[in-house]
């Protein structure tokens, strides 16, 4: 039952899978792209800043698939079925968080090469940026789910999921980004034990909103 | 494939919300092996929420359930992908009942020449076939239906209506929420505007 959810979130969430799955990942290289046309063609302002755009950019990203996350399966009734077959809401939405990341953290990762060339960003500094990403973006996307769980049946949870979810990641975006300031990765530590405690969690919150959302 | 023990669904005492209204108050029912109820109510008089109760999805205000056997529910949802198309979509479902071989139930439905179609293009009645199909490879052995006739066509009504006799036969629980007349025999009827405040 498991693998068949799985194999179905995955189907639904990996880029250029479905509609618009593929939306984050060029929100990321396009801001990569922009970033040297707005700030102008200085070799070392660019590779000075450009470290700390990457993780924006992949801040943002992570904002733009939450809506679609776990709202329509919930108005479609996917998650009382699932329930009614004996899953736990928790099991759902660990799958979901494990599909969730896997069709947004190592694609971002990969396009975190050709946003490094187009900032001119050098080795030393995409290496700690590519660690920082395999760190950080399993707690953008705990986060990402928790915030899509809790919104799901409000109206206007579009607007308030990406209010709720930027202070959120704040932390993620401190330590990750305060490597690249000292060519230092051991604050990319904090940035793992961030997200394992986010990855913790994430399940039972989101599987508790989920049922919360049956009540209303 | 039979549960063990024979199923049965008992409600005490139940009284159920919404919002700050106690919709219904002090209902009881018991089923047992091959029994069907038709609950009947108007619009807003609490069947779906009763059906929604008896399946575990809400939580009773007053009162408790006992079962024995899964629930196989059908509401107005039919949770299948809109997106994909329909064999694709219902195909999820079987794997996730254990089911590898879609054909049979779907020729029953006569959904066999619409497996290509994505399930946004099909009619309302087309995707409520689809929502049976699930419900029917769920094998469950209570059924809770919202509404198992809304949208359909005669000969589809018959057919839903020969399926709930079907499964009563097998030894099955069937509790059918509607405001339309059920034709089947033997048929309990709970009219929930008697246990309104």
């Amino acid at each position: 039952m498991i693998g068949a959810l799985l194999r179905r979130d995955l189907a639904q969430f990996f880029p250029f899978a479905g509609s618009g799955a593929a939306l984050p990942l060029v929100f990321f290289l396009a801001i990569a792209m922009l970033y040297p046309f707005a700030v102008g063609p200085d070799a070392n302002l660019l590779a000075k800043t450009g470290g700390g755009v990457v993780w924006i950019a992949a801040l943002l990203a992570a904002i733009l698939p939450v809506e679609s996350l776990v709202r329509s399966d919930m108005e479609r009734g996917v998650f009382d079925q699932l329930r009614l077959r004996g899953m736990a809401e928790e099991a759902m939405m660990a799958v979901r968080l494990l599909a969730h990341w896997l069709s947004f953290g190592p694609p971002l990762i990969l396009a975190a090469f050709p946003a490094a060339a187009l900032l001119g960003l050098d080795g030393p500094t995409l290496h700690l940026i590519l660690i920082g990403l395999l760190a950080g973006t399993p707690g953008l996307a705990a986060i990402g789910l928790m915030v899509a769980a809790l919104t799901a049946s409000l109206r206007a949870g579009a607007a308030l999921s990406g209010l709720l979810l930027i202070p959120l990641a704040l932390p993620i975006l401190i330590f990750g980004t305060g490597a690249l300031a000292r060519q230092d990765p051991i604050s990319l530590a904090f940035v793992g034990a961030i997200s394992l405690g986010l990855v913790a969690i994430a399940p039972f919150a989101a599987g508790a909103s989920i049922r919360a959302a049956r009540d209303v | 494939m039979q549960a063990p023990s024979a199923p049965f669904l008992r409600a005490h005492d139940l009284a159920c919300r919404r919002g700050d209204r106690i919709l219904f108050r002090s209902l009881s029912l018991d089923l047992a092996v091959g029994d069907a109820l038709h609950i009947t109510g108007a619009n807003g008089m609490g069947k779906t929420t009763l059906i929604r109760s008896l399946a575990g999805l809400l939580s009773p205000y007053a009162g408790h359930i006992e079962k024995e056997g899964a629930f196989g529910l059908l509401d107005d949802r039919p949770s299948i992908d809109p997106d994909l198309p329909l064999g694709k979509a219902i195909r999820f479902w079987a794997r996730v009942d254990g089911c590898n071989d879609i054909l049979p139930a779907a020729q029953k439905l006569g959904l066999d020449d619409l497996l290509d179609v994505p399930v946004q293009y099909l009619s309302t009645g087309q995707k409520k076939r689809a929502a049976l199909f699930t419900l029917l490879n769920n094998d469950a052995p209570i059924w809770l239906l919202d509404e198992p006739l809304s949208g359909l066509d005669k000969p589809a009504i018959v057919l839903v209506t020969s399926l709930i006799e079907n499964h009563r036969n097998n030894g099955g629980i069937a509790v059918i929420a509607s405001h339309q007349t059920v034709a089947i025999e033997g048929l309990k009827t709970l009219a929930i505007e008697d246990y309104a405040l």
